[in-house]
């Protein structure tokens, strides 16, 4: 089995990429750092992974989505899945004072991404079968104060995946939409931490199993579907006066 | 890994003396170098917290998390040597090593620890008649100085920071990676015996005509019973099976228990320590089992109720883990038992084990030739500390020695006693590091840790 991973470096991605090269896959990664992506390289390799190639790039630089996929397919010939892991999460204070990283968080977290989805559900589609898998997170379903650029990117990133899955469903090729609650990662290291956070480590293990399943959407873990249900259903003139905190 | 083991909980195994850090700072790539000068306390590096005292514990200071140092390096597959980051837990080690026909070198009591901790510690196993030290089988490690500077240490390079770091307890320098050599397995199980027996002297028999023929020995013992009956327990001695003798085991995995909550005090008293003594002691009828069994049983047992330290209680209890050396009458093991029988006070989880000679590199190494002993007690104020300190001065002046990893109120006259390296080891003490236990070993007073009036 032939899997890209953009953002390989995330600690959800990489517990994710430990799952398959336990089962020897063939692993493409990508992430900006070459010496993280060495790192996940190496630990993969000693994991049983059958082969694991290295491609470091910013992906906010667009240009330059088509030469890595053309690198993904001349490595490996072809490709079974596309795990989409990457983004960043800043502080929204600092975000709401400045519209130059405003639009920088959005291009982080929806454009790029919305720019490689673009050519790989082509590749994808062409080929008739596989799996594109998209990270959103719970925080897209409804824009909070406490985060609110980055639940817009993640909600957007998830409307567009519920139209790639209507148009690709016809082609044989599944969208998982992943919406991860909380997770202890690098990316939540200066957020407290309360009950409802999970080890990165139960989050790949979930998305792995949900890459090697049927589902369309899965919320990691699955309590965050009935609290994002119970969330979205409050009416906007009762929401808007609450304060709800966390990522 | 185990829920047990999750970050953010800052209690040491044995759960006294409680202490806090003032934060804790993950390191998540053994790349990047923390920016030293911006911590205004000093730091300690931490695994999982499984020493049971205060060395793994930097109160008021920062914890340098390091469990996220959890990537494999290189696995050489033909000569069984393993590299791999700091936070590996010997947990996820045995998963990779296993299957491909290797084992530990040498192993605690738990596989939840880390590949750091383990080397900080300089553990030591049911083997160490045979392999010495975990540190005996360290080939190379990189050290992070808060200078900036990475020293790539092994016994040819570096060879002072080697020895200096194995057995240092985490006040050398960030370990980033290790690299150590395995032990070849044919299958992953042991051929064991368990035989009960009725008295030291018995031990003694069946202990020394075991080390030479089996690679790994152990026992238990009932430190309350007295008389004819000093010491009588059971021992455990076993080799990794032939690849005969395990082709026809089964791998049988029972489910992980926990204890789901602290027990309280009062139910761990005099009676029912007694009674359990008496039932470990009394579970075995036949004078000597044997049978094939998966490692993990053999050497994991406790790992497989989570959170057994809450059976103590909130208060906690102390390890006391002592080496003392061996004699033809064993005079001090036979005074520290009394002691423990006179004051009333039992262990139910005694370990009781006969050391062998072989040599670490670490200056400050616990394994020394004797037989060592480690007992817990629950804790119950100043009674329990200043018994122990009784004990001390026997251990004192046998000549023998108390484990760091388990302790949480030696004093420091004991330490320098026990420790006389401890001058040549100060010289390699990262100038921003330190820990609780190493500020209360090197307090100038001279005592062991004290309650607060």
């Amino acid at each position: 089995m032939n899997i890209l991973i953009v953002g390989a470096t995330s600690a959800m991605a990489y517990e994710a990429a430990k799952c398959f090269a336990a089962e020897r896959a063939s692993l493409f990664l990508v992430a900006r750092n070459i010496q993280k992506l060495s790192a996940v390289r190496e630990d993969l390799l000693v994991r049983g992974a059958q082969r694991v190639e290295t491609f470091a790039l910013d992906m906010t630089e667009i240009v330059r989505h088509q030469e890595l996929l053309d690198a993904a397919l001349s490595a490996f010939g072809d490709l079974d899945m596309l795990l989409l892991a990457y983004g960043t999460l800043e502080v929204q204070r600092e975000l709401q004072a400045s519209v130059e990283r405003t639009l920088h968080s959005l291009n982080d977290n929806f454009v790029s991404p919305i720019a490689f989805l673009t050519i790989a559900a082509n590749y994808f589609e062409a080929r008739k079968s596989g799996c594109i898998a998209i990270i959103s997170s719970v925080a897209g379903d409804r824009g909070r104060q406490a985060n609110y650029v980055y639940g817009a990117a993640k909600g957007g990133l998830h409307t567009f995946a519920q139209g790639l899955r209507n148009r690709l469903f016809k082609s044989g090729v599944r969208v998982l939409t992943i919406k991860p609650g909380p997770v202890d990662t690098p990316m939540t290291t200066t957020h407290m931490k309360n009950p409802l956070f999970i080890s990165a480590e139960r989050a790949g293990t979930r998305i792995y199993r949900a890459m090697k399943g049927r589902e369309d959407v899965i919320y990691v873990p699955w309590f965050w579907r009935e609290i994002m249900t119970v969330l979205i259903s409050l009416p906007e003139i009762i929401f808007k006066r609450t304060n709800l905190k966390g990522g | 890994m185990s829920d047990s083991s999750l970050k953010g909980k800052r209690e040491s195994w044995g759960r006294y003396p409680k202490l806090a850090e003032a934060s804790v700072k993950p390191i998540y790539w053994r790349d990047e170098t923390p920016d030293f000068t911006h911590f205004d306390r000093n730091v300690l590096p931490v695994g999982y917290g499984r020493s049971y005292g205060d060395s793994c514990r930097n109160d008021a200071g920062i914890a340098l998390d390091t469990t996220h140092l959890n990537r494999f390096i290189a696995f050489d597959r033909e000569n069984g040597v393993l590299r791999c980051e700091a936070g590996v837990s010997l947990e996820e080690v045995l998963e990779l090593i296993v299957p491909a026909g290797w084992f530990l070198p040498v192993t605690p009591g738990t596989k939840f620890v880390s590949v750091a901790g383990a080397i900080a510690n300089d553990i030591h196993g049911k083997n160490h008649h045979k392999a010495g030290t975990f540190g005996c089988h360290v080939t190379s490690f990189e050290l992070l100085r808060s200078s900036g500077e990475r020293l790539i240490c092994s016994p040819t390079q570096n060879s002072d920071y080697f020895r200096a770091t194995i057995g240092g307890l985490g006040l050398t320098g960030i370990i980033l990676w290790a690299e150590f050599r395995l032990k070849k397995i044919a299958n992953p199980f042991i051929h064991m015996e368990r035989i009960r027996f009725g008295s030291l002297d018995e031990f003694m028999e069946i202990s020394s005509s075991s080390d030479d023929h089996y690679e790994y020995t152990v026992s238990w013992m009932d430190c309350l019973s007295g008389g004819d009956h000093i010491a009588r327990g059971l021992f455990w001695r076993g080799n990794h099976a032939t690849e005969a003798e395990g082709a026809s085991s089964h791998v049988h995995h029972p489910l992980p228990l926990r204890v789901p909550f602290d027990v309280p005090s009062f139910l761990i008293n005099k009676f029912t320590v007694k009674l359990a003594i008496e039932a470990i002691y009394r579970s075995q009828l036949n004078k000597k089992i044997e049978r094939i069994e998966h490692y993990d049983p053999f050497f994991y047992p406790l790992d497989r109720i989570l959170d057994w330290n809450r059976g103590y209680g909130s208060r906690g209890f102390l390890q006391y883990q002592f080496v003392v050396p061996e004699t033809n009458d064993n005079q001090a093991l036979k005074e520290i038992l009394a002691q423990i029988r006179a004051a009333g006070v039992g262990s139910i989880t005694t370990v009781f084990k006969t050391f062998g000679t072989i040599q670490s590199p670490g200056m400050l190494s616990f394994p020394r030739p004797g037989i060592t002993l480690a007992l817990d007690f629950p804790f119950r104020g100043q009674n329990t500390l200043d018994f122990l300190d009784r004990l001390d001065q026997t251990v004192c002046d046998s000549g023998g020695a108390l484990y760091p990893a388990k302790d949480a109120r030696m004093s420091a006259e004991s330490f320098k006693t026990f420790y006389p390296a401890w001058q040549e080891f100060s010289r390699y003490i990262d100038p921003c590091f330190s820990s609780s236990f190493w500020r209360r070993v090197m307090a100038s007073n001279g005592n062991g840790h004290r309650l607060a009036a």
